[in-house]
C-alpha cells in the first residue's frame, strides 16, 4: 500500500531540535504516570470518606454523599474536565481565579486535569467502598456496637479493615481506568502520552509508528499495574471468602 | 466574580439539538453493533474451539487495555487513510461519523462481551444439559434456551453500559465532529460565553444520564422481585 515504514524516526532529533522524538514520547509517558498516580491518591482518600458517609445512619450525611456520587457519575469526563479548566477559574473569587490564570500554563493544565480525574474517580471508588461495607455481615457492626465501641470506632476497628481487603479486586479496575482516562486530558493541551502521539503524527508524518508506539506504552502500563495489583491482592486476601486462601 | 449571561442559549437550541441527534445516533448505532459483535465475541470466548477463544480473549483484552481516546484517534486519523488506499474511496470524503460509530462499536463490543459472557455463565448448567437431552444441537440450545435467559438478566447491565457510552460519545470532540458537546463548545466559543454553555451542557448530560440510570435501577428492582 505504499507506506514507508521508518522506525528509526524515534531516534531523530525533533523539529525544534532540543530532543529526540523518543524523548517526547518519554516526556508524555512520565506526564501520564505523574498525573494518574497523583489523581489516584486523592481519589482513594476522597472516595474512602464519601463511601463511608454513604453508609452512615445520618440521613443528611448519606444524602450529601449520594449527591456527590451521582453528580460525578452522570456528567461525561470530558465535560467535567472543561468545567474545571475553563469554568472554575471564572467562578472562583477574582483574586484566586487570576492567580490561577497567571501560573505556568502547564501547571494550570496539570492541576485542572488532576482535580478532574481525582474527583471523577473518587465517586467510583466511593461506590466500591460502599458495596464493600454493605457486603459485610450486619452482625459485625452489631457485635462492634454491643462490645461498647462507638460508631466511628466500629468503622475504624471492625468494618473498614475487612471492607478494604474485600474491595481490592474491583479497585484494580478503577486504577487501570484512571490511566486510560488520563488520555482525555490531551484535549485541554496537556502533553501526556496520547497528545504526544498526535504531535508525533503532525511532525513526522509517520502515523503508524507513532500510534503503535503509544498504544504499546498504554499496554505496558496496563500489564505493570495488573501484575502489581495481583501481588497486592494475594497479600490481602481474606481467608474463607470466595477467592480467598 | 463572573457575570452570567444566558442569552445565547435560546437561539442556539436548534443547533444544539442537531448535535444531540448526532450523539444519540452514535450511541444507538454503537449499542446495537456493540451488542451483536459482543455476543459473537462472548460465544467465541466460551466456544470449545481454541483458536476462536484465543482470538476473542486477545481482542477483548487489547481493547480493554487502551484508552477510548486512543481508539478514536486511530479511527479518525489512520483508519480512513487505510480504507482510502485499500478500497480506493475518494480522498478526503467525510467519514468522521461512520468512523466514530465503527470505533465506538468495536471498542464497546469488548465491554459488552464481558457482560454477556458473565450472563451466559450465570445460566445454570442443567439448562444446557436439558436442552441437549431434548435433542437440541449446541447452536439451538444456545439460541433458544441459554441466550434468552442470559439476556433477560443482563438487560440492566447492558443499559447501564449504554448510558456510559452516551457519556463517552462526547469524546468525538477529538475529531471536531459537532455532537451535542461539540456544538455547545462551538456556540460558547463563538459568543464568548463558554462558561454558560459548558455549564448548560453539563446540566443536560446530568439530567439525561441521571434519569436514565434511575429508570434502569427501577427496572432492575422489578426484575429482582419477579
Amino acid at each position: 500500500m505504499g507506506y514507508n515504514w521508518n522506525w528509526g524516526i524515534f531516534l531523530q532529533p525533533t523539529a525544534t531540535g532540543d530532543d529526540t522524538y523518543l524523548g517526547w514520547m518519554f516526556y508524555g509517558f512520565k506526564m501520564t504516570i505523574a498525573l494518574s498516580l497523583s489523581a489516584w491518591l486523592i481519589a482513594l482518600a476522597l472516595g474512602a470518606v464519601v463511601g463511608v458517609l454513604r453508609t452512615v445512619p445520618n440521613k443528611w450525611l448519606s444524602g450529601l454523599a449520594t449527591a456527590y456520587v451521582e453528580i460525578f457519575r452522570n456528567i461525561p469526563l470530558l465535560v467535567q474536565l472543561f468545567l474545571w479548566y475553563f469554568v472554575m477559574p471564572e467562578l472562583l473569587p477574582e483574586a484566586l481565579g487570576n492567580a490561577f490564570k497567571q501560573t505556568n500554563p502547564i501547571m494550570q493544565q496539570f492541576v485542572a486535569s488532576m482535580v478532574c480525574l481525582a474527583l471523577f474517580t473518587s465517586a467510583r471508588v466511593a461506590e466500591q467502598v460502599r458495596s464493600g461495607i454493605n457486603s459485610l455481615p450486619p452482625g459485625q457492626k452489631n457485635a462492634g456496637l454491643a462490645m461498647g465501641f462507638t460508631l466511628p470506632q466500629t468503622y475504624r476497628y471492625v468494618m473498614l479493615p475487612m471492607a478494604v481487603r474485600l474491595i481490592v479486586p474491583p479497585l484494580t479496575s478503577e486504577f487501570l481506568n484512571i490511566f486510560k482516562n488520563s488520555a482525555v486530558c490531551s484535549t485541554i493541551g496537556l502533553l501526556e502520552l496520547a497528545a504526544q502521539g498526535r504531535q508525533l503524527v503532525d511532525y513526522t508524518a509517520q502515523p503508524y509508528e507513532s500510534f503503535i508506539a503509544v498504544t504499546i506504552a498504554y499496554l505496558l502500563i496496563n500489564v505493570v499495574v495488573m501484575s502489581g495489583m495481583r501481588w497486592v491482592e494475594e497479600h490481602v486476601r481474606v481467608p474463607g471468602y470466595l477467592g480467598g486462601k | 466574580m463572573h457575570e452570567f449571561d444566558w442569552s445565547s442559549i435560546p437561539n442556539a437550541l436548534p443547533f444544539l439539538w442537531e448535535g444531540m441527534k448526532i450523539s444519540l445516533n452514535i450511541t444507538v448505532s454503537a449499542v446495537i453493533f456493540g451488542i451483536v459483535w459482543g455476543t459473537l465475541l462472548a460465544l467465541m470466548r466460551l466456544s470449545p474451539i481454541k483458536p476462536l477463544s484465543w482470538f476473542a480473549a486477545g481482542y477483548v483484552n487489547l481493547f480493554r487495555a487502551i484508552p477510548l481516546v486512543m481508539v478514536l484517534l486511530w479511527f479518525f486519523l489512520i483508519v480512513p487513510h487505510l480504507l482510502e488506499s485499500l478500497f480506493g474511496f475518494p480522498r478526503g470524503s467525510d467519514m468522521r461519523l461512520s468512523s466514530a460509530i465503527a470505533g465506538f462499536a468495536l471498542f464497546e463490543a469488548a465491554y459488552y462481551s464481558e457482560i454477556i459472557r458473565a450472563g451466559i455463565q450465570s445460566v445454570p448448567k442443567g439448562q444446557m444439559g436439558a436442552a441437549s437431552a431434548l435433542g437440541m444441537t449446541y447452536g439451538q440450545a444456545m439460541r433458544l434456551v441459554v441466550l434468552p435467559q442470559a439476556f433477560r438478566n443482563m438487560v440492566p447491565l447492558l443499559l447501564t453500559q449504554g448510558i456510559i457510552l452516551f457519556q463517552d460519545t462526547s469524546l468525538v470532540y477529538v475529531s471536531a465532529l459537532a455532537d451535542f458537546f461539540g456544538a455547545a463548545y462551538k456556540v460558547g466559543d463563538r459568543d464568548g460565553r463558554l462558561v454558560e454553555l459548558l455549564l448548560f451542557a453539563g446540566a443536560v448530560y446530568f439530567v439525561i444520564c441521571f434519569t436514565a440510570s434511575r429508570i434502569v435501577r427501577h427496572y432492575q428492582n422489578k426484575l429482582k422481585t419477579a
